[in-house]
Order: structure tokens, then sequence, then C-alpha cells
């Protein structure tokens, strides 16, 4: 495991000189096949699991019954069917949306940044939406019954906004590289998170709302938030997707992929606004779900490469996957009660990247 | 690259001391807010039948057991002991509940201050001060000869202490018997005791009055009361809210086993709320406490299914009065009555 680690993580930078040293390896089917078997099984353990019992027979009836022609009826009580239909399936639907999208996102920028640190809240996602949030919660509490869609629109605003401003500093600098991005992306972290503490000291009884909002939920998700972000995550999907490939030509280094005609600062761009796109979406809808953009991409490198055509895809799956299973968990620690799911995702997380920096700098790479 | 790694990681730490800081916030907030879980010591049981003789104050113990109010007088509460010399007439009150207590037992006059959630009655001297965190000078400022506090930060009170100010905690009850208990307190202090007693037997009596309007049901009606969305909060029937829905014959659908763990202020997931399908629906979260009606109750998904839904017996209470436990209660269960009315119809 940790020599495995040494050797395999990320697309290997130091040891590799011009074009021999692309990762050359496909997405095998096998692997595609696998981790939408694991995404399936584990949207099916979300349905199935709850504070109240629903038999699985049940469920695949109900299921069935929603297909046209087959005729199957379920045999689920109104309030079952209910609890299945709008409270479970879009909160499973939503996490496989939410995971997929970070995992996603996580791989674009670990790739784009060449470093195995980098994830989805890098250039201000996290911080644009907090403050956004925290802002609606404070100000706007009279009016939250009334519009449950002003907090993610402004969140989804906020860390648009904050991406923006990261970038246009980065490029302002001299030596605009990935090094002056990711201290942009610092500092515009440390200015909102500032702002959006004196926002919340504007009303400490608001405190309690803000603290479960910054630690990510899934829970009391509705079909509308699904189709709130379907849009903005089919976009950014398309752009990385369509990208894994100068990903890894990325990986040789700026001068490398230049003079291999890849237009560094454009694809950088792209991947970068395709990648905060869908960040942000999610971030809108289900807080600061941490880890799970960080932690997903290296898992998979660890199992099956270090190529962005692997990497990319197979973290859509298996964190779509994953994040389900942590609301799983989150929702049966302390049933009836629901742990926030970002304290699932740094549990399981944090462990897994102290491994990773540790086998990282042991194993001296970039 | 070296060095953005290191920053990567350096803003990966702060996150994480902020959410720690947060936690630590939240914790603070908890554990002084009005609604805290400290419960009294007490071993007078929850009120079952409003008896119309007057309960004795079993939560705190004065040395002064005369009906009429002798200085100097002793009162040890957990805030520890106050002496107070002579009637008091500049007090500061730092407790909403105690604000209104004072007020409708005939020692407003005696009060010279009061904290920024005391906004009941209208005419009482409101402050800035956060009873929360109170701020010392600006509470000393007032020359203050009594200070109620309710379940204020420790270390607040000690300075009072240290600086000869008596102060007297009123914390939250967990039952009628202990709310009169207070109010029968604070005349004491405030030499209003036979102006507290009539307060108190008021009460009693329009309390008993409301018990008996309502029909014992077979099985008994059952509620879902809401503190929070995002998530749900719930009391369970340990707390005082909870305690006065039980003298009106309703069931808690939180009181589940596993939830009374929480300090009679669990958290509850839609799921099992739908699941338990409560008969009715109260809201404590409504208007600036977080803007929820029977309407946005409606919409949720998968609450169609809620019998209250289903019948319309969703009733937004006074948050204020909800969260306290003064004289007005006496107001939320009148609207109570009517809709177990309603409901049971």
């Amino acid at each position: 495991m940790t020599t495995g680690a040494v050797e395999k993580p990320a697309p290997a930078i130091a040891d590799v000189v011009g074009l021999a040293g692309l990762p050359t390896s496909r997405l095998r089917p096998r692997a595609l096949v696998l981790a939408a078997c694991f995404t399936v099984a584990c949207a099916l353990v979300g349905l199935a699991v709850g504070p109240t019992p629903v038999p699985i027979g049940g469920i695949v009836e109900s299921i069935l019954g929603h297909l046209p022609l087959l005729g199957v009826h379920s045999h689920l009580s109104a309030t079952q069917t209910a609890i299945l239909w709008q409270i479970r399936a879009p909160e499973v639907v939503l996490g496989l949306l939410v995971g997929g999208m970070l995992a996603l996102a996580g791989s674009a920028y670990q790739g784009v940044f060449r470093n195995p640190l980098a994830d989805p809240y890098l250039l201000g996602v996290s911080a644009g939406a907090g403050l956004g949030a925290t802002i609606v919660i404070v100000y706007g509490s009279v009016g939250a019954g009334s519009d449950p869609y002003v907090l993610p629109a402004v969140a989804f605003a906020g860390a648009l906004i904050a991406v923006a401003l990261t970038y246009l500093i980065a490029r302002g600098g001299r030596g605009f590289g990935t090094a002056s991005l990711l201290l942009a992306g610092v500092a515009i972290d440390a200015l909102l998170g500032a702002i959006q503490s004196y926002v919340q000291q504007q009303a400490p009884g608001t405190i309690n709302q803000a603290y479960y909002w910054l630690l990510g939920s899934l829970a009391g998700a509705d079909w509308h938030d699904v189709w709130l972000i379907v849009p903005y995550c089919a976009i950014g999907t398309a752009v990385v997707l369509i990208h894994r490939r100068t990903l890894d030509v990325l990986s040789l280094g700026d001068l490398e992929a230049a003079s291999l005609g890849v237009d560094v600062g454009r694809v950088r761009l792209t991947v970068i606004a395709g990648a905060s796109l869908v960040a942000a979406a999610v971030v809108s809808v289900s807080g600061l779900i941490g880890f799970v953009g960080l932690i997903i991409p290296h898992a998979v490198r660890m199992a099956a490469g270090s190529s962005y055509r692997i990497v990319s895809p197979l973290s859509m799956f298996v964190g779509a996957g994953f994040l389900v299973l942590c609301d799983v968990i989150a929702g049966r620690v302390l049933a009836p009660q629901e742990l926030p799911i970002g304290v699932v995702t740094a549990v399981i997380g944090a462990p897994f990247f102290i491994v990773i920096l540790r086998t990282r700098r042991a194993g001296g790479a970039s | 690259m070296d060095s953005s790694i290191r920053t990567a990681s350096r803003g990966r730490l702060a996150a994480v001391g902020g959410v720690a800081l947060v936690l630590a916030l939240v914790a603070g907030a908890c554990g002084s807010s009005p609604s805290s879980t400290s419960t009294p010591t007490t071993t007078a049981p929850a009120a079952t039948a409003p008896s119309t003789t007057a309960a004795p104050s079993t939560q705190q113990t004065t040395t002064t057991t005369t009906a009429k109010s002798a200085y100097p007088m002793t009162v040890k509460s957990t805030a520890g002991t106050a002496v107070i010399k002579a009637r008091p007439t500049r007090i500061v009150s730092l407790s909403a509940t105690a604000t209104e207590d004072l007020f409708a037992i005939g020692a407003g006059s005696q009060v010279k201050a009061v904290d920024s959630y005391s906004d009941y009655p209208a005419n009482a001297p409101r402050t800035r001060i956060d009873a929360l965190d109170p701020n010392l000078e600006a509470v000393v400022n007032y020359k203050p000869d009594l200070v109620i506090v309710s379940d204020g930060p420790a270390r607040f009170n000690a300075q009072l202490a240290k600086l000869h100010i008596p102060v007297v905690n009123e914390p939250a009850v967990a039952n009628l018997t202990q709310a009169y208990g207070q109010l029968e307190q604070l005349g004491k202090l405030t030499g209003h005791l036979a102006s507290a007693d009539k307060v108190v037997a008021d009460m009693k009596e329009k309390v008993h009055r409301l018990v008996g309007e309502v029909k014992k049901q077979n099985p008994p009606l059952t509620y879902y009361y809401e503190l929070s969305t995002a998530p749900y909060y719930t009391v369970t029937s340990d707390t005082f809210v909870g305690s006065v829905f039980s003298l009106l014959g309703l069931h808690d659908i939180a009181d589940q086993a596993g939830v009374h763990a929480a300090g009679g202020y669990p958290q509850i997931s839609s799921e099992s709320i739908v699941a338990a399908r409560p008969d009715l629906i109260f809201l404590a979260d409504t208007g600036n406490q977080g803007g929820q009606t029977p309407a946005t109750v409606k919409k949720r998904p998968g609450w169609s299914q809620v019998p209250a839904v289903k019948t319309g017996d969703i009733l937004a209470l006074n948050p204020d009065i909800a969260s306290r436990w003064s004289p007005r209660i006496v107001i939320l269960m009148q609207d109570v009555v009517r809709e177990v009315q309603k409901a049971e119809r």
C-alpha cells in the first residue's frame, strides 16, 4: 500500500521526460462497469436504509412500477411511498450528483494545478458560497420561508464571483502561473472568510443555521434542488471530460505542453471554469461538503491508473457512490438525528488525506 | 511547486481550525441559551394536574420563609449566594422571562434595565445588553441592587458577586410548577409576594379550565413541535413547553427511544417526522425566527401524507411566548386548545 502509493499517485511529474512519460493507459471497460455497479449499489443502499423500515422488495416493486408497460404495483403504504420518492430518492440523486461533481472537479483541479492537494474549493468556491449563504441567512432570514431558492442562487453567485476574482488577481500579477493562482485563491479565501465572520457577528442568533450550512447536508433535498443544478453539472462535466487527454499533456509541465501544441493558458482557464461551475452549483444546494473532491481522485488513481482519461470519469462514478454512502452513515449513526454529512466525509477523508500527505513527502515527489 | 503545496495544506488546516472554532462557538451559544438543558435541582414532578393551592418554590431556597418580604434577604441560586439588603429598586433583568414575570407581578417600576431579548412588555427599559454574553461594565453602569440572570455565563455571575452586586439565577424550567415557583420567588425578592401569589393563582385557574376543555382521546392525539428547519429540531415532553402539551393530553412524536439523550431538544430527520404521522404540528420557528408558516410546511417533500398536513392542523405559535415560561404561556395554551378542539372533530 505504502510503496504502491509512492509509485502510483498523481501523474508522475518529476520522473517524466517528454512524450515517453505520458500516462498512456486507456480506460478499460471493465473498470468503468465496476465503478458504475458501485454507484448503483450505493444508490440502492441509499434508498433502502433510513430511520423507518421500507422493505427492499417493495422498493424494487415501486421502482419497476414507475417504468411504463410493466404493470408492476408496489405494496408500500402511502407514507412509505412518500418517504421513498419524495424524501429518500431526491436525497440519493442529489448525493450522486454532488459527490460525482465534487470528485470530477477535484480531479480537474489536481490536473490543472499538477498538485495532489488541490480540491474543488481551492480558488474560493467555498469562501464565496459560504459568504453568499451567510448573507442570506443573516439578512434574509425573514423571507427564508418564502423563497427557498434565494440561498442557493446567492451562494452560487458568490462562488463564481470568488473564482473570477481569484483568476483576475492572479492574472494581474507578474509570472502568471499555477502558483500565483493558488496564492490568489488563498488570499480570496481568507478575505471572504473574514467578511463572512463579520456578517455572522451581526446576528449571533443565526449561527446555528450558518454552522449547519457550512458543514454541508443533503437532508431535506427535493427534486427542485436536483433540477436546479443539472444544467450546470452537464456543462461542467462535458468541459472537463473533453479535456481529459489535455490534462495528461499538462501533467508534463507548461513548457512541455506548449511545445506539444497545447494553448496552456486557454486550456487552464477553460478547465478551471468548467470545474468551478460544477463545484459552485453543487455547493449552492448542498453546502460545503469537504474531502470528497480531494480523496476520490487519489483513490481512483491508486486503484486504476494515473491518466486523466481514467481518473476523471471514474472519479465521477466513485465520488457519486461514496457520498451517498456517507449520507447513509450520517443518517444512521445518531438516528433519528442526522449528522452533518461533512462530518462523515471528513472523518473518513482526513486520515486518508494524511496518508497521501505523508507518502507524497516520503516519496519526495514534486 | 513545493511552496504551493504547503500553502494549500495550510489552507486546509485553517479550514479545519475554522470548523473547530464554529463548533466551540455553537457549543458556547447552546450552553448559555435560555433553552439550555440544565435543569434546576428539584424533585418536583411534572405538573400532572394543576392544584389550586399555591405550590412552594422548590427551585431555590430562601432563608426567609415568611409570607412578607423581610430584608436583608439571603438567596441561594446556581449563580451563588446573594444578599439583598433592602427592597430592590434598581433591578437589571437579563432574562426575557424574568422581565415578563417582574412586570406581571407589579415590580416593573423597580426595573431599571432589561436585556436586548426582553421585548415584552413594550414599556420594559430595553437595552442593547446581550444576555448570552453580557458586558459587565454596561450592567454595572445601571448601579443595580439586583441582577436577574437565566443561566448566563458563570464568569459574569462571579464578577458581579465580586463587586457585591446580588445576582439571582432563574434558569429554564421543566414544568409549570417551577414557573410558578419563579414568579413567587421574584415576588418575594421584590416585595410583591401577594401580587405574585395572585398571578400564580390566576394562571392555575386558567390552566385548570383549559385542561378541562380538551377531551381525552384514545389513542391520544400526537404532535410534532418545530424549533427549526435545516436541520429539524424539536422538543421532547421533558421540556417546559413539552410538559404543557402533556397537560393537554397530547403525545410528543419525539418521545421515542433514543432521543431523550439529547437533553429535551433533539434533532430529528424529515423522514422520521413523516413516518411518525403526527396529528398536529406546532411551529415555533415562525416570523423572524425562521419564517415558517403552515403553507411552507405543506410544500415540504413527502409531508403531504402527514395527517396534520392533510387536515390542516398546523398552528403557528408566537416563538417568543413558546420559548419563555412567563404568565403569557396561558395565551399559547388557549391557541393550542382551540387547535386541538379543531383536530378532534
